[in-house]
């Protein structure tokens, strides 16, 4: 057996190892590019979640200025934690829309008037229709949309203050 | 006190591993020679003691010890207490340590085909395998550790655990991983002392058929626990914790055919001693794939990170340190007889290098998705389209190569072969001939496997034609057994593939569905209830013809924790499986999935025989060295 073939399983051996250390030793990256960015937002119409909010429509989101919108619902317990980081993000500026997803408007209003409330419209997506529409697949989930309507950022799971930076960067960059 | 006597033990063979490693690296010299099998042995029963500790533990449900109050619960049946001693990180690895240990002590006790020196390095590499997992256990993951105040019921009541299918199938996998460690130590042992020859193929062969017995019937049983437990339909996913368990089995393959042409005929030297390093580490590959999370980046919530690099170390270390000794020694190991390519050895040749192939684009596709995240960024999974496409090919050349290689001769093959070849061949092309006709539709993979599986069955027994079936040894029975379950598997996977009719709908009562040859009926949905679940039940009556049969498919939501599991009611008829799956309500009726998978048992039945035709070998390899003694083999 020639010389170099001898060493060609040690080199794969330690090509492997090597990778997979690198690999190890890098924060998993949890971030899910969706397919919608850089895509305008579907077409949809919403009606109002609960009295006193103005209805939700894709028209809406085009407003000229970047707005974020969120998905949340009264019975998902990631968005109670994810409530103050909106309300900083509204203190920062930030135009908040909300879906709620499969809600009554009564338990919509408790659970604003329990945790706040930042949004300006809230439209109710009572099957979810919007929520598939827009590739989102979980409660909470928000997007950046900038001022023509298209989706510029998606990011799944409650925003938390570690990841305001992000949001405001997006939001930034959809200016 | 029983948790304190475990880890005692498993303090104990710890520094017997380290004092049998020392013996190896000649310390004591004479002496070392004399104490090193009793080390062995003593330090098998230790961990033997240890872990039969941790399952009274379980039993008895000794919440005091974190480990049974994170994973067990007192209303479990005693048989899940008992398989939760291995149903979790720290259990499973004393499960492996002790396997390790008592592979090395059997290897003690009853090896006397090798030189002594040889054996005292190859213990000794067995030691040195051990000694890095009672680090592992000891500093990183104690199973003994206690709680204090101990908590009032155990956390481990998880339903879909609760399965007897899962209570054993991961100890039939891990004594397969392991057992090929003993191939691993036999071949450093040899490389070492520079021992590379039959006696070593012919002590290294029985533990390689053992583990891959373990390694074919546990990866079988497996695909078929997937198979009724998922309710997806499907047998195999090309899901990585399948691949890690599939690469030891096709490197634990290849060594069988290659050992044997060492053992038989002193040749392929090198490739065998490097493909039983491969062998176990694969092993080590896979428990590392598995349990660093590297893979399932998306669920890494499950694995530690730190356990990964655990293992990633060990792995580097033994794997890097006897893939340099190849490197040291391959040079020095002659080769044995020569001969020609067609030749027994030739076509065991072929099949060693299609089985790595197989093996190469498993392993690439399996950590593809790793590579393309570094290279690209992007998140992609890789499955069955690139598996099927790449593997499937090849499975079939080395399906083709049964119908020559198990006839040809030793050395070279003179003689006219149309003789063997042709009525295996023929059938093939009738098959093929009557599926063009009647099947225009079929894939060709499926077409293939189908010609080829069928084709394999009369081609498997020609190594009998010519022999006298009562002086006709053992292990030739065991491999056309084997080959034969190869051709069994083919034709249901092809048939499965091809002739697999579905049917999705929204039913309600009183509603007839067609799929295949059935008409189904819902006769009704009713909810019923277990003693920690609540269901939805569907009772389908499915005739063909005459006769009604009943299936009950569940869709069952377990109270604590919540979870959602769908209960396939499955339908077995000699000629294939109705497999039925109830889903969620819908405004106009309920969710039914209903398929007809034409002889898709024979997949089962087909692994099944081919972990028999491993075990037939191994009987007769074992019983006829101890009849005929070792020379005369």
């Amino acid at each position: 057996m020639s010389r170099g073939l001898r060493f060609v399983p040690l080199a794969l051996l330690l090509a492997f190892v090597g990778f997979v250390a690198w690999r190890l030793m890098q924060p998993a990256d949890m971030t899910i590019r969706s397919q919608l960015e850089g895509k305008p937002v579907p077409a949809f119409a919403l009606p109002p979640a609960l009295a006193g909010h103005a209805s939700l429509s894709s028209a809406d989101l085009a407003t000229g200025k970047p707005r974020l919108v969120n998905f949340f619902a009264s019975w998902c317990v990631p968005c109670i934690a994810e409530a103050p980081v909106l309300a900083e993000l509204e203190a920062w500026g930030v135009a908040i829309d909300g879906i709620a997803v499969r809600d009554k408007p009564e338990d919509v209003a408790a659970f604003l008037q329990r945790n706040g409330d930042p949004y300006e419209r809230i439209g109710a997506d009572l099957q979810s229709n919007v929520q598939l529409a827009l590739g989102s697949s979980g409660v909470p989930e928000s997007f950046v949309v900038d001022g023509r309507g298209v989706i510029r950022y998606q990011h799944v799971g409650p925003i938390m203050p570690q990841d305001v930076g992000t949001v405001l960067a997006e939001l930034e960059q959809a200016r | 006190m029983i948790a304190e006597l475990g880890l005692a033990a498993l303090w104990l063979a710890a520094a017997l591993a380290l004092l049998q490693l020392l013996l190896a690296l000649g310390i004591g010299k004479e002496a070392g020679l004399k104490a090193a099998r009793p080390i062995a042995v003593a330090q098998g029963a230790l961990t033997l003691v240890a872990f039969i500790a941790l399952i009274i533990l379980f039993l008895r449900t000794d919440l005091s010890v974190e480990l049974v109050a994170a994973n067990s619960h007192s209303a479990k049946p005693w048989l899940y207490k008992f398989a939760g001693a291995w149903g979790n990180h720290e259990g499973s690895m004393l499960l492996w340590v002790a396997v390790l240990s008592l592979a090395g002590a059997a290897l003690a006790l009853l090896e006397r085909r090798v030189g002594e020196k040889m054996l005292v390095a190859t213990l000794g590499a067995q030691a040195a395998l051990g000694l890095g997992f009672y680090a592992f256990l000891l500093f990183a993951s104690n199973p003994f550790s206690r709680l204090d105040p101990a908590p009032a019921e155990g956390r481990g009541l998880n339903p879909l655990l609760q399965d007897p299918g899962l209570a054993f199938h991961p100890p039939t996998l891990y004594v397969g991983y392991v057992g090929l460690s003993v191939a691993f130590s036999l071949a450093v042992g040899a490389m070492l002392t520079r021992n590379v020859d039959a006696a070593l193929a012919r002590a290294m062969r029985p533990w390689v058929l053992a583990s891959w017995v373990f390694l074919t019937l546990g990866i079988t049983a497996g695909s078929y626990w997937a198979y009724y437990e998922l309710g997806w339909g499907g047998w195999w996913f090309w899901d990585p914790v399948e691949n890690a368990s599939l690469m030891p089995w096709l490197a634990a393959t290849a060594l069988l055919h290659s050992v044997n042409v060492l053992a038989a005929r002193g040749g392929l030297k090198s490739w065998t001693m490097m493909l039983a390093v491969v062998a176990f580490s694969m092993s080590m590959v896979g428990t590392f794939l598995v349990r660093s999370g590297i893979l399932t980046s998306v669920h890494a919530f499950a694995v530690d990170p730190q356990r990964g690099t655990f293992i990633l170390v060990l792995l580097a270390i033994y794997v890097g340190a006897a893939l340099a000794l190849f490197a040291a020694r391959a040079a020095t190991i002659r080769e044995g007889a020569p001969f020609d390519p067609v030749s027994r050895e030739g076509a065991l040749v072929v099949n060693n290098l299609l089985f790595s192939v197989i093996l190469g684009v498993v392993f690439v596709g399996t950590l593809y998705p790793i590579i393309a995240e570094a290279l690209s960024g992007e998140k992609l999974s890789v499955g069955p389209p690139y598996f099927n496409a790449v593997a499937g090919p090849l499975a079939l050349l080395l399906a083709a190569l049964l119908f020559i290689g198990p006839v040809l001769r030793w050395r070279r093959d003179k003689r006219p072969l149309a003789k063997w070849v042709l009525p295996s061949a023929l059938t093939a092309a009738a098959v093929l001939a009557v599926t063009f006709a009647f099947v225009p539709g079929m894939s060709i993979l499926a077409r293939l496997g189908l010609a080829l599986g069928i084709a394999l069955l009369p081609a498997s027994i020609m190594p009998l034609f010519g022999r006298s079936l009562n002086r006709t040894p053992l292990a030739v029975w065991g491999m056309v057994v084997a080959h034969l379950g190869v051709g069994v598997a083919l034709i249901g996977m092809a048939s499965e593939s091809a002739f697999t009719r579905e049917k999705l709908a929204v039913a309600s009562p009183g509603d007839k569905l067609h799929v295949g040859p059935w008409l189904v009926e819902l006769a009704g949905v009713a909810p019923v209830a277990g003693p920690n679940w609540t269901a939805i039940e569907g009772h389908l009556r499915a005739s063909r013809g005459s006769g009604a049969e009943t299936l009950r498919p569940q869709a069952r939501v377990f109270t604590s924790p919540y979870t959602e599991t769908s209960e396939a009611a499955i339908l077995t008829n000699w000629n294939g499986q109705l497999y039925a799956v109830i889903g969620k309500q819908r405004a106009d009726g309920w969710q039914l999935r209903l398929w007809w998978k034409p002889f898709v048992t024979l997949i089962w039945l087909g692994g099944g025989l081919i972990g028999l035709g491993g075990l037939i070998a191994l009987v007769g390899r074992l019983w006829r060295e101890r009849r005929w003694g070792r020379e005369a083999l």
